[in-house]
C-alpha cells in the first residue's frame, strides 16, 4: 500500500479515537452544563470522577493527528490553518479553557480531591464547572465546523495560496451542521459511557440512559440535516456519499448501528449500547472518510499533491510504528486501573464502588 | 504594530506562557518521585504528605502545560503556514517522538494522581518515575527542533536559497542539539526547583519547627544546587559551541560590534547599535576571547561581519543574554554557600537571613530560564530557520492578526493570574497541613 494511503490511514485512525475518546469528555462538559433535577450534584460528580484520570491522555490523540498532517502533508496543513485561521483559534481558546478549568475545579476541592476546606472551595468550584462546561460546548462546535469546511470546496488553493476567504467557508449553514452533528455525537457517547459506568447507581444510571437516548435521536436529526444541507453546501462530498456503490453499504450500517444502539438503550443493554455507539461514530467518520477520498482538502489538495518527499513518509511511518508498542500497553493499563469494572465482571466493580464509598 | 511582529508577539506570548508549565511539567515530577521514594523508604508521613502535595500542584500545572502545548502545535501553522508547509516534514520526525513522550506522560500521570490506594505501591512509583522520564523526554525531542531552527543539518538549498531536498535525519540531529538539551533540562530542574525552594523556605520562615517544610527544602534546595552548579558549565560549552556554530548569535548576545583578536567582554549595559558601542558596561579586556576560545588573543568575529540585514535584534538580545548569566550566577553562587552551610552544619541551613536570601532568590530560575530561552530566539532573527527561510517570509497571510494576539493575550493573562492564586491558596493550606498535621501523623 503506499505510504500516501498508510499515513491517510493513520490520521483517520488517530481522528476516530480522539473522537470516540475525548469527544466523550467534551459530552461529558456538555452534560455538566445540561446536570439538572435533584441529582444534579452527582450527576457532575459522576462526570468528573469517570474523565478525570483519562482526558489528559484522550487528548493526546489530536496532537497526533496535527503532528502527522504537518509531517506528512505539509500543503494540507499550511492551507488549512491559514483558511480556517478564525474557528480554529476559537477552539483553541475552548481547549484552553477546558482543559485548566477541569483541572481548577478538580484539584481545588473537586470531586476526587481532598479539599483543604477554607469555604470558598465550592463556590470556586461552581465557576469553573460553568468554563469547563462551556468550553466543552464550543470546542467539539467549532472541529466539527472545521470538518464541514474541509469538505464543502469552497477553500480553493491556486498556485499555493489559499483563496476563498477567511469567514465564508466555514460560516455557511452547511459547515454549522456538521458542527452541531460532532457536538451531538460527543453527547451521545458520554451519556452511554457513563450510564455504563453507572451501574452501582440505578438512579444516576436512569438519568444518563435517558440522555443517552435523547442524545442519540439528536445524532440522527443532525446526520439527516447536513445530509440535505451537503447539496448545495457541499456538492462534492454529497457525490461521494451518494454516487459511490460502496459507500451505500456504508450508511446502511451506520442507520442500522445507530437504531442497534437506540434500542439498546432502551431495552437496558447498556455495554451492548455502548458498543454499538462506538461502531456508529467509527462508521460516520468512515462514511465521510470514503466519499472524500483521496481529497484532504476538497476539491485542490489530495493525500497525493499533498505528501511530504518520499523518505519522511517512511521515516514518519517507522516512528509511528516504534511508538505504537510503548503506546498500546500505556493506555491498555490507564483504561484497565480506571474503567476495569466496566468492562470485565464483578470484582472490578466492587473496586469501583468501594472507591466511591471512600470517598 | 506590524501584522508580523503581531504575529512574533502572539507566538512569543504562548511560547514564554507555555516554558514555565513545560519546565515544572519535568521538574515537578522528580521532585515528586524523589519525595514519594523517600516516603517508602523511611514511611515518615511527612514525606507523604509532601509527595502528594507536589502531585496536585503537577495536576494543575501539567494541565495548563498540556493545553498551551496544544495551542502551539496549531499555532506553527496559524502563524508560520509558510514555514510548516516547507519544513513540516523536516522536524516531523522529533515531533512525532515529542507525541509519543508526551502520550506517555499524560497516560502515567493520570495513573500516579488518580491511582494511590487502586494500584500497588511499587507500580505508583513506578508511574511516577515514568511520569518523570517521559517529561524529560519530551523536552528532549522538542530541543531538537529548536536545535534544527537555530542551525539546521541536512538541508539542500538552490541559489536562490530555496530548499530543494533535505535528509529527515541529520536534520533531526543538528549541530547544537547537545548543548542544547542540556542547556534546557538543567534550566527546567533549576527554575522548578528555586521557586519551590523560595516557597518553602518562606513557610520556614513562618514556622521553624515544621518537619515538612524542612524536608521538602531539603529536596528543593539539592536538586536546585546541583543543576546551578552544573548549569554555568554547560552554558560555558554553549558559548564555545556557539562561537564556531552561529557567530553572528554570539556576537548580537555580547555586542561584540568589531571583529578582531582580543575581543572585550560587556558585563552589563546598553547595547547602542547605530554607534555600534555598550554603554555603562563592564569591559573586560579579551574576556570574550577567552570565553569562546580558551584564549584571551584569540580573534572573534563581531557584527560587523555580517550584513546589516541579517543581525539579530542586539539591544534586546545583549540584555537577555546579560539577564541570563547573571541570574545564572548568583544561582550558582547561593548553591556553593548553600553547600558551605550545609557541610559545616552538617545539617539544613536554616538561618533567618539564609531563608530569606532563599526567598528572594525565588524568581532567578523562572528569569533565566525564560531570558534564556529569549536569547536563543532573538539571537537567531530574523530567520525562523537559520539562513534557510527568514522569519518575514514565513508569516501568515491572515489579515486581523491583532484579534487573535489579543484574544491569547487576555487568555492567558487571566490564567496566569488564576495559577498563581490557586498555587499560594493550596501553599498556605499547606502551611496549616504542616502545622496540624505532624502530630496525628507522627503517632502513626
Amino acid at each position: 500500500m503506499p505510504s500516501e494511503v498508510l499515513l491517510g490511514g493513520v490520521i483517520v485512525v488517530a481522528l476516530m479515537l480522539y473522537v470516540v475518546l475525548a469527544g466523550a469528555d467534551f459530552g461529558g462538559g456538555v452534560w455538566d452544563l445540561l446536570a439538572f433535577g435533584p441529582r444534579r450534584a452527582r450527576q457532575r460528580q459522576a462526570i468528573e470522577h469517570a474523565i478525570g484520570p483519562i482526558w489528559e491522555a484522550n487528548h493526546v490523540w489530536l496532537i497526533l493527528v496535527v503532528v502527522v498532517i504537518f509531517t506528512a502533508f505539509p500543503a494540507a496543513f499550511a492551507a488549512l490553518s491559514t483558511s480556517l485561521h478564525v474557528p480554529l483559534t476559537l477552539f483553541l481558546v475552548g481547549v484552553v479553557f477546558r482543559g485548566s478549568a477541569f483541572a481548577f475545579r478538580s484539584f481545588t476541592g473537586g470531586a476526587g480531591a481532598g479539599d483543604p476546606g477554607d469555604g470558598r472551595g465550592e463556590r470556586g468550584q461552581h465557576r469553573w464547572g460553568w468554563i469547563f462546561s462551556l468550553a466543552s460546548l464550543i470546542s467539539p462546535l467549532l472541529l466539527g465546523m472545521t470538518v464541514g469546511a474541509i469538505a464543502s470546496g469552497r477553500i480553493r488553493v491556486e498556485h499555493g495560496l489559499v483563496a476563498g476567504g477567511f469567514v465564508r467557508p466555514w460560516l455557511a449553514p452547511f459547515p454549522f451542521a456538521v458542527g452541531l452533528y460532532a457536538l451531538a455525537l460527543c453527547a451521545f457517547l458520554a451519556a452511554t459511557y457513563l450510564a455504563v459506568e453507572l451501574e452501582d447507581d440505578p438512579e444516576l444510571q436512569w438519568d444518563f440512559r435517558l440522555r443517552a437516548f435523547a442524545a442519540g435521536v439528536a445524532v440522527g436529526g443532525c446526520a439527516l440535516l447536513a445530509f440535505l444541507l451537503s447539496g448545495s453546501g457541499a456538492p462534492l462530498i454529497r457525490d461521494g456519499l451518494t454516487r459511490r456503490p460502496w459507500t451505500w453499504p456504508l450508511h446502511g450500517l451506520t442507520a442500522l448501528v445507530a437504531i442497534g444502539a437506540l434500542v439498546a438503550l432502551v431495552r437496558g443493554r447498556l455495554r451492548t449500547a455502548r458498543v454499538l455507539v462506538v461502531v456508529q461514530t467509527v462508521a460516520i467518520l468512515a462514511g465521510w472518510v470514503a466519499s472524500q477520498y483521496p481529497f484532504l482538502l476538497v476539491p485542490d489538495l489530495t493525500i497525493w499533491n499533498a505528501a511530504a518527499a518520499h523518505e519522511t513518509r517512511i521515516w514518519l511511518l517507522i516512528v509511528l510504528a516504534a511508538g505504537v508498542p510503548v503506546l498500546v500497553p500505556s493506555l491498555a493499563v490507564l483504561f484497565r486501573v480506571f474503567k476495569m469494572g466496566t468492562f470485565e465482571g464483578t470484582s472490578g466493580r466492587g473496586r469501583e464502588k468501594a472507591h466511591r464509598d471512600a470517598q | 504594530m506590524t501584522p508580523l511582529l503581531y504575529a512574533r508577539a502572539q507566538m512569543g506570548l504562548s511560547l514564554a506562557f507555555h516554558i514555565v508549565f513545560a519546565a515544572v511539567g519535568i521538574a515537578l515530577p522528580l521532585l515528586m518521585v524523589i519525595a514519594d521514594v523517600l516516603w517508602i523508604r523511611t514511611r515518615d508521613p511527612d514525606y507523604l504528605t509532601l509527595t502528594k502535595l507536589l502531585a496536585k500542584g503537577t495536576g494543575i500545572l501539567f494541565a495548563v502545560g498540556a493545553v498551551s502545548g496544544t495551542v502551539l502545535s496549531f499555532e506553527l501553522g496559524l502563524l508560520w503556514p509558510t514555514f510548516m508547509g516547507t519544513f513540516g516534514p523536516v522536524i516531523g520526525l522529533p515531533f512525532a517522538l515529542e507525541g509519543f513522550a508526551f502520550f506517555t506522560e499524560a497516560i502515567f500521570l493520570g495513573i500516579y494522581l488518580y491511582g494511590r490506594g487502586r494500584v500497588s505501591e511499587r507500580f505508583h512509583l513506578f508511574a511516577g518515575i515514568v511520569v518523570a522520564a517521559s517529561g524529560a523526554a519530551s523536552a528532549f525531542f522538542v530541543t531538537l527542533v529548536n536545535a534544527f531552527m537555530n542551525q539546521p543539518a541536512g538541508l539542500t538549498l538552490d541559489i536562490a536559497g530555496h530548499l530543494t531536498g533535505y535528509d529527515p535525519i541529520a536534520a533531526m540531529w543538528s549541530p547544537p542539539w547537545r548543548h542544547q538539551v542540556l542547556h534546557v533540562l538543567l534550566a527546567s530542574y533549576q527554575a522548578t526547583a528555586f521557586a519551590m525552594v523560595a516557597i518553602h523556605a518562606a513557610l520556614l520562615l513562618r514556622d521553624r519547627t515544621s518537619g515538612l517544610h524542612r524536608k521538602a527544602l531539603a529536596i528543593a534546595l539539592s536538586l536546585g544546587g546541583l543543576a546551578a552548579v552544573a548549569q554555568p558549565i554547560s552554558g560555558d560549552a554553549s558559548a564555545k559551541a556557539i562561537a564556531r556554530q552561529q557567530p553572528i548569535k554570539l556576537a548580537g548576545a555580547e555586542a561584540h560590534f568589531t571583529s578582531g583578536p582580543r575581543a572585550p567582554l560587556e558585563v552589563g549595559g546598553f547595547a547602542d547599535v547605530d554607534r555600534r558601542r555598550v554603554d555603562g558596561a563592564i569591559r573586560i579586556p579579551g574576556g570574550l576571547s577567552f570565553l569562546a576560545f580558551n584564549d584571551v588573543d584569540a580573534p572573534v568575529i563581531g557584527l560587523d561581519a555580517f550584513p546589516r540585514a541579517d543581525w539579530p535584534p542586539v539591544r534586546e538580545l545583549h540584555l537577555a543574554f546579560d539577564a541570563m548569566v547573571g541570574t545564572g550566577t548568583a544561582m550558582a553562587l547561593i548553591a556553593v554557600l548553600a553547600a558551605a552551610l550545609a557541610l559545616r552544619r552538617r545539617a539544613l541551613p536554616d538561618a533567618r537571613w539564609f531563608l530569606r536570601l532563599l526567598v528572594a532568590s525565588g524568581p532567578l530560575g523562572v528569569v533565566a530560564l525564560e531570558s534564556g530561552w529569549l536569547v536563543t530566539e532573538w539571537g537567531r532573527q530574523p530567520w525562523i530557520v537559520r539562513g534557510a527561510m527568514r522569519t518575514a517570509d514565513a508569516v501568515t497571510s491572515f489579515p486581523y492578526k491583532a484579534a487573535p494576539f489579543w484574544l491569547f493575550t487576555i487568555t492567558y493573562l487571566f490564567l496566569g493570574a488564576v495559577v498563581v492564586y490557586l498555587l499560594w491558596r493550596q501553599i498556605v493550606s499547606s502551611h496549616h497541613a504542616g502545622v496540624s498535621a505532624p502530630e496525628p501523623g507522627r503517632a502513626v
